[in-house]
C-alpha cells in the first residue's frame, strides 16, 4: 500500500529542523533511515500530518570517540557504524549487534539512533544500550537532555523522546579493560527479527576472576531486559564459573509472552541457552583482552 | 485541499531528470510512474523481499522504504541503467548464462544488489554471497544458480578488468 499524506519538511540544519518539530508538536514525526517508520506508513499503521527528514543534517552522521566511550550521530546509518574500525575497537558489542541487525540494504538507510528511539522490544540495538548503560541526548528548541538507557526504553515502540524532540546521539560506554560482550539469537530467518537473542558483558579483576557478569534479553518483554547474574555465576575464573546456573537465573528473570511466531515456554528456553552461550563467549573475549 | 508537491531532481541512470512529487511518492513509484522506469519491480513495500533494490549514489537500497523527496539531488542507478549501452554487464551475464532468474520477478533486486557487493567485494566466498544476497527473496529458483552466477560474476568482472 502507499503512504498515507503528509505535510513533508526538511530542514537544512539542526536548529531549523528543532523549530519545525516545535511547531508541529504532536503531529510531527521525525525520519531518518525510514527502514521502520516508512513500512508502518505503507502499511497506513502510522499517520502524522508533519514528517521532518533529517537527512540533510549530515553534520548528525559523525562517529566520534568520547572520553569513555563512543558517540554515535542521528543520521549515521547501521552499515557506518558496522565498518568503522574504530567503533569496534571501543565497543565490539556494536559491531556484533549490528551483523544481527536485518539485513545488508537495510542497514545502508537505517540509524543507529532511529533504531533505539524506535524501540522495537526485538530490536538488538536497544538491548545493547541497556546493557551497556549508554543514554540518549534529546534535543528540543532551547535545551537538551542526556536520557540513561534504564529510563529511555518505556514499553513496546515507546521511548522517551517526546513531541518536539529530536535524538540528536546516543552514548555507548566503551569496552572496560579485560571485558569481552558476545550476542546471540535465534530468528526464523536470517535477518529476521529475533525469536529471542541474548547480548553478555563479562569483566574479570586482577585475579582474572569474574567480576561483572551480565546480560540483556530481546524479545521477552515490553523493553530490553537487563540481568545481572555475578552472583548466580560465582566469583571464580570464567573456566570454573556455573554459567549454566546464570543462565538459569536469567530464565527465572524474564517473562516471555506466546505469540504466532513462538510459545512463551519455547522463548524461555531460547533465552536459557542463548544466555549460556552469550557469557561463555563473553568470558572468553575477556580473557584475550 | 490538493497535496502540495515538491520539484525534485534525480540523476538516474547518468541522466539528470526533473520531476514533481508530493512528500508521499516512494522512490519505487516516482521510478515507475513517473519516470515511467518499470525495471524496478515492487513486491511487498515494507522492505522485505528485496525487488525495489536500486543503487542510490552507488549503494544498495529499498526504493519502497526511501521517499523520492529524500533523494532529491542524489544518484540513482536502476536496472535499465547497468548495461552499458547494448551490452549487458557481468552481472546480468552470469545471471544469463547460469540460469539465476526464472520468473524475473526478482532480478531487478537481485541485479542491484549484486552489483553493488562485488563492487565492495571482488572475490566473496559463498558465506558472503549468502550474506550479500540474503535481503532478497526469490520464488522460483532456489537460489543455487543464483548463488553460481554471483561467483560467474565476479570471474567475468575479473577477466574484463
Ligand atoms: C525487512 C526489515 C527487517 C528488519 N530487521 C530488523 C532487525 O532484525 N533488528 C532491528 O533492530 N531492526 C530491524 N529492522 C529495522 C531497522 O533496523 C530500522 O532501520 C531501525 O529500526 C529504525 O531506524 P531508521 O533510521 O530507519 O528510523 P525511521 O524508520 O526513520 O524511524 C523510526 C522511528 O523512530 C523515530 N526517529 C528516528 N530517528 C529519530 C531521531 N533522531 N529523533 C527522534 N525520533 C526519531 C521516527 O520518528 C520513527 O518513529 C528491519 C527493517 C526492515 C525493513
Ligand atoms: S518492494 Fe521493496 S522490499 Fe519488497
Ligand atoms: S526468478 Fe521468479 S522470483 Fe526469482
Amino acid at each position: 500500500m502507499k503512504p498515507p499524506p503528509f505535510d513533508y519538511h526538511r530542514p537544512s540544519s539542526l536548529g531549523e529542523a528543532l523549530d519545525v518539530l516545535a511547531g508541529t508538536g504532536e503531529d510531527g514525526k521525525v525520519l531518518a533511515g525510514g527502514q521502520s517508520l516508512i513500512p508502518l506508513l505503507n502499511m497506513r499503521l502510522a499517520a502524522p500530518a508533519h514528517l521532518v527528514d533529517i537527512n540533510r543534517l549530515t553534520d548528525l552522521a559523525a562517529v566520534e570517540e568520547e572520553p569513555g566511550g563512543l558517540r554515535v550521530g542521528a543520521l549515521a546509518r547501521h552499515s557506518r557504524v558496522e565498518r568503522s574500525a574504530r567503533a569496534a575497537e571501543v565497543q565490539p558489542l556494536l559491531g556484533q549487534a549490528l551483523r544481527l541487525v536485518a539485513h545488508p540494504v537495510i542497514r545502508n538507510r537505517g540509524t543507529v539512533v532511529g533504531s533505539l528511539v524506535h524501540a522495537d522490544p526485538a530490536a538488538e540495538l536497544p538491548a545493547v544500550l541497556a546493557l551497556l548503560g549508554g543514554s540518549v541526548r534529546l534535543a528540543r528548541r532551547g535545551g537538551t537532555r542526556d536520557v540513561p538507557a534504564a529510563g529511555f526504553f518505556t514499553g513496546p515502540l515507546e521511548s522517551a523522546a517526546g513531541p518536539g524532540e529530536l535524538a540528536v546521539s546516543a552514548f555507548f560506554p566503551a569496552l572496560a579493560p579485560r571485558s569481552g560482550t558476545a550476542f546471540h539469537e535465534v530468528a526464523r530467518r536470517h535477518g529476521d527479527y529475533a525469536l529471542a537473542g541474548v547480548a553478555a558483558l563479562v569483566g574479570l579483576d586482577d585475579d582474572l576472576r569474574v567480576s561483572v557478569a551480565r546480560v540483556a534479553c530481546v524479545s521477552v518483554g515490553p523493553v530490553p531486559l537487563v540481568a545481572d547474574v555475578v552472583g548466580a555465576c560465582g566469583h571464580r575464573p570464567p573456566a570454573s564459573a556455573d554459567w549454566a546456573g546464570a543462565a538459569r537465573a536469567v530464565q527465572d528473570r524474564i517473562e516471555p509472552e506466546t505469540d504466532i511466531h513462538a510459545t512463551a515456554d519455547y522463548r524461555r528456553h531460547l533465552t536459557g541457552v542463548l544466555a549460556e552461550r552469550a557469557l561463555r563467549d563473553a568470558a572468553r573475549e575477556a580473557l584475550h583482552a | 485541499m490538493p497535496e502540495r508537491v515538491h520539484e525534485i531532481t534525480l540523476t538516474v541512470n547518468g541522466t539528470v531528470r526533473r520531476v514533481a512529487v508530493p512528500g508521499r511518492r516512494l522512490l519505487s513509484d516516482c521510478l515507475r510512474h513517473d519516470l515511467g522506469l518499470t525495471g524496478t519491480h515492487v513486491g511487498c513495500e515494507h522492505g522485505v523481499c528485496g525487488c525495489c533494490t536500486v543503487l542510490l549514489d552507488g549503494e544498495p537500497v529499498r526504493s519502497c522504504l526511501t521517499f523520492a523527496v529524500t533523494a532529491d539531488g542524489h544518484e540513482i542507478t536502476t536496472v535499465e541503467g547497468l548495461a552499458d549501452g547494448e551490452r549487458m554487464s557481468p552481472v546480468q551475464r552470469a545471471f544469463a548464462e547460469c540460469h539465476g532468474l526464472q520468473c524475473g520477478f526478482c532480478t531487478p533486486g537481485f541485479l542491484c544488489t549484486v552489483t553493488a557487493l562485488l563492487r565492495e567485494n571482488p572475490a566473496p566466498t559463498d558465506e558472503e554471497v549468502l550474506e550479500g544476497i540474503s535481503g532478497n527473496l526469490c520464488r522460483c529458483t532456489g537460489y543455487q544458480n543464483i548463488i553460481k552466477a554471483v561467483h560467474r560474476a565476479a570471474e567475468l568482472t575479473a577477466e574484463e578488468s
